[in-house]
């Protein structure tokens, strides 16, 4: 693979004899640190396990199939769980990642050097912890239930929708915001008139993408106990119930490609 | 000029409002007071105990406390091995999933390869989107065992999905005359991706390569609930215990890789591009 | 009724923008700015409204100093001061009315101007404005399905609504072709006659401000080299502003123009 890489790289960029072991050097210092690492996953790894898989996959197989289809008529309420906490989930997210969002961009900040770097603070933190780890721990905070999946999914969309925000604010065409000022409009009317029908379309965009990504993620937040399907999934998974389980997972890939087209046409409406 | 037919005495005196954004009233209204309801039927069925979130309250307290004085020493062993395994996992599978994803985005554009293969890219793909990372880990882990191998073949099948898809638009979306230019020098399939198809989406596979690798170590701090190795076994450990200065000091160093993660790979490219 | 009192506008970089620059417009005067890009026109109108504030020097509306008003104040004084943009500066995605409305921002309280309930009289100025520049049929249309001649109208209209005292209008006819920009021009000289207002448009078409305007101002530098009537445009000082070259083609053709304009 490195030959044939460099070969390639070659074509747009001349080096020079230097720069071309500099490369060389580079490419082994990869495949040492790779062959490292799969040395370490190897050594904590049952081999034995490893080889038995086919037989334990086709095992598994045997058992799931075919899915426990009556299990359906339970599955109702945890659906709509799921449902919810990805739509409240979304809602709130938005409603905090809204001000963040103005905060953190440049030309909407009040003020660079104190409040900037705070609310670029809030979102790294909440954008770099999966939703899991957050539901972990509100479940370890207020108990488990739908209500703790509902902020974990909250708390996780924040960063990311306040980032796509502030980007698409910092992008905005300044010459409007200009000629809204110079009519004498106060700093919340620039805002209005000026900045939010430049982004209105961007955080559609925004909104409707990260709920259904917020469905994805609310399938599974169950497993940690934060309500929703998931702990259907987390419970049959624990008696081994195979059937029940092959039946969950038909319906979140289900659920999964809804979102996705439902999240597909409205961004075509909306852009 | 049509103003003539317009006769804007007609609008003088007469109260003006915005055009609403849905023409339709009646669909408006349905949109309206469907959504309320929804929002209403959705508090209902979520029983919140609120005594139970106010004793929180005060867990939650310490807790953002903690990352005032977070405890990287008590737990440092567990700690280590964790965030090692962790990065072990994101590595290798990141390097296995790009090797593999470049073939299968080469297979999933239709303007460089035939109809069957298509298909069967994309259904790969398709696939390995719609799997959650924790469901396939947990399948994993129940067909190879505990360990980081199940989180390693997870986070490689989630990368090529990903990686694949993205690269294959790229690719769809190329530039055909320089494609066609080196195609017409007589060259060989392999050559022609070489020479036409390679030099054009590099610059993009190298970004979207280090966008999975900060994804990837994102993912295998959470990997560890199900067993599939990596920080979030200890994680957990530390939740379930209410050992809230450790949960912090590990929270504190996953933000901090990924912050590293992200300023390198704004430089990487800002370099490529 | 404007003043500028040795105006001097130094930015961040040290680039010199403005040097000095005394200017007085009386009231009902059409004043067109030229020199050559980088000269300093766009800083200097908007030094004057404080879109860019200026380093020294003062500027007077009637007896107002503009330079040291506080925020409040000069929001109000930017009332009197309407402004058209080079590239329209409309809010694309807001319909043609609001944009008009726009104009009366400074004039209504926020959660009026946010649930769009303006005063009747402001709906009513704005439908004989737009019916003035021919787009009253327009009016809920969004901005960015318009033509660029109209949608200068409707910049035109939006300075307009806020009954001001002077217009500042920075290359109004920079991204229209031809023929529109002599309408837009025209529309613009004729709206200030209508309503006594001075204006100054920077512009870097010397023939078409030799059309319309009354006084030129032509700066290079930052600096003023030419203060008078259009026909004192002559080559030598066309020189001076813009710097070595033919100039003669340029004044013969304006003369051509001239007669095509009056047939």
């Amino acid at each position: 693979m490195p030959s044939q890489n460099k070969n390639g790289l070659k074509v747009w960029q001349k080096r020079t004899a230097r720069e071309s072991i500099f490369h060389w050097v580079l490419w082994l210092i990869g495949i040492m640190i790779f062959t490292y690492c799969w040395q370490q996953i190897s050594k904590s790894t049952t081999w034995f396990f490893v080889w038995d898989a086919p037989r334990i996959a086709t095992d598994l197989w045997t058992r799931a199939t075919p899915p426990k289809w009556e299990y359906i008529s339970q599955l109702g309420k945890p659906i709509w769980d799921t449902l919810n906490i990805a739509t409240l989930g979304t809602i709130f997210a938005l409603i905090i990642a809204v001000p963040v969002a103005f905060l953190a961009a440049r030309n909407t900040t009040p003020s660079r050097f104190l409040i900037r770097p705070f609310a670029l603070l809030i979102i790294v933190s909440t954008r770099s912890i999966n939703s899991l780890i957050w539901a972990l721990l509100l479940i370890a905070i207020i108990g488990p239930g739908v209500f703790a999946g509902v902020i974990a999914i909250a708390i996780r969309s924040i960063g990311f929708c306040a980032k796509l925000l502030y980007e698409a604010i910092e992008e905005i065409d300044e010459t409007q915001v200009e000629a809204i000022t110079a009519t004498g409009a106060s700093r919340w009317q620039v805002m209005v008139y000026g900045i939010v029908p430049q982004i209105l379309p961007a955080f559609a965009g925004i909104a409707v993408f990260r709920w259904d990504i917020n469905i994805r993620e609310s399938t599974v937040l169950g497993l940690v106990g934060a309500g929703g399907i998931g702990l259907q999934l987390s419970s049959s998974l624990n008696v081994l119930a195979w059937p029940q389980v092959s039946l969950i997972l038909i319906v979140i890939l289900i659920a999964v490609v809804i979102s996705e087209w439902v999240s597909a046409k409205v961004r075509g409406a909306i852009i | 000029m049509n103003t003539d037919i317009f006769n804007v005495q007609v609008k003088i005196g007469k109260p003006w409002k915005k055009p609403p954004f849905v023409q339709s009233n009646l669909l408006r209204w349905v949109l309206i007071t469907g959504f309320v309801i929804y929002l209403i039927a959705a508090y209902m069925t979520i029983d919140v105990n609120w005594s139970r979130v106010y004793e929180g309250l005060e867990r939650g307290k310490k807790f953002v406390l903690a990352f005032t004085n977070p405890d990287f020493t008590s737990r440092s062993s567990d700690i280590w091995e964790g965030m090692i395994e962790s990065i072990l996992m994101t590595v290798a599978s990141s390097v296995v999933g790009i090797l593999i994803s470049i073939p299968i985005a080469l297979g999933a554009a239709r303007n460089v390869s035939p109809l069957p293969v298509y298909l069967i890219c994309r259904g790969i793909i398709a696939i390995s989107r719609a799997l959650q990372e924790i469901i396939v880990a947990i399948l994993l882990v129940a067909i190879f065992g505990f360990g980081p191998l199940a989180g390693f073949l997870t986070l490689s099948f989630a990368t090529i999905g990903f990686l694949s898809k993205l690269l294959a638009e790229d690719i769809e979306s190329m530039d055909k005359v320089q494609a066609e230019a080196i195609k017409a020098s007589g060259a060989k399939w392999t050559q022609w991706i070489n020479y036409g198809v390679q030099p054009q989406v590099m610059p993009r596979l190298i970004g979207l390569s280090i966008y999975r690798v900060d994804i990837n170590f994102r993912e295998s701090a959470i990997l560890g609930l199900v067993g599939a190795g990596g920080i979030g076994a200890t994680l957990n450990t530390a939740f379930d215990r209410y050992e809230y200065d450790t949960a912090a000091a590990i929270l504190l160093i996953i933000i901090v890789i990924v912050m590293a993660l992200e300023y390198l790979s704004g430089i990487v490219r800002a370099r490529v591009q | 009724m404007l003043k500028l009192d040795k105006l001097v506008k130094t930015y961040k970089t040290g680039d010199q923008a403005l040097k000095e620059v005394d200017i007085d417009v009386p009231q009902g005067q059409v004043l067109a700015l030229i020199g050559p890009s980088g000269a300093g026109k766009s800083t200097l109108i908007r030094c004057i409204n404080r879109l860019v504030e200026p380093t020294s020097g003062k500027v007077y509306l009637d007896d107002i100093e503009l330079t040291s008003l506080s925020s409040g104040s000069l929001r109000r004084e930017r009332r009197r001061m309407g402004m058209i943009f080079q590239e329209y500066a409309l809010i694309e995605r807001l319909t043609v009315m609001e944009n008009v409305l726009s104009g009366r921002l400074g004039y209504v309280g926020f959660w009026r101007s946010f649930l769009r309930k303006f005063p009747q009289s402001d709906i009513d100025e704005a439908y004989r404005l737009l019916d003035r520049v021919g787009l009253a049929h327009m009016a809920d249309k969004r901005a960015d399905e318009l033509s660029g001649g109209q949608r200068q109208r409707v910049g035109i209209c939006r300075a307009l609504i806020q009954n001001p005292a002077l217009l500042l209008v920075d290359e109004p006819t920079a991204s229209l072709d031809p023929k529109t920009s002599r309408q837009i021009m025209r529309l613009i000289c004729e709206l200030c006659r209508e309503r006594e207002l001075a204006a100054i448009i920077n512009i870097h078409d010397v023939a078409l401000a030799q059309m319309f305007v009354q006084r030129v101002v032509g700066l290079r530098f930052g600096a003023v080299q030419f203060d008078g009537p259009p026909e004192g445009l002559t080559p030598d000082v066309l020189t001076m502003i813009y710097g070595e070259e033919d100039w003669e083609a340029t004044i013969e053709s304006v003369d051509d123009e001239d007669d095509l304009v009056t047939l």
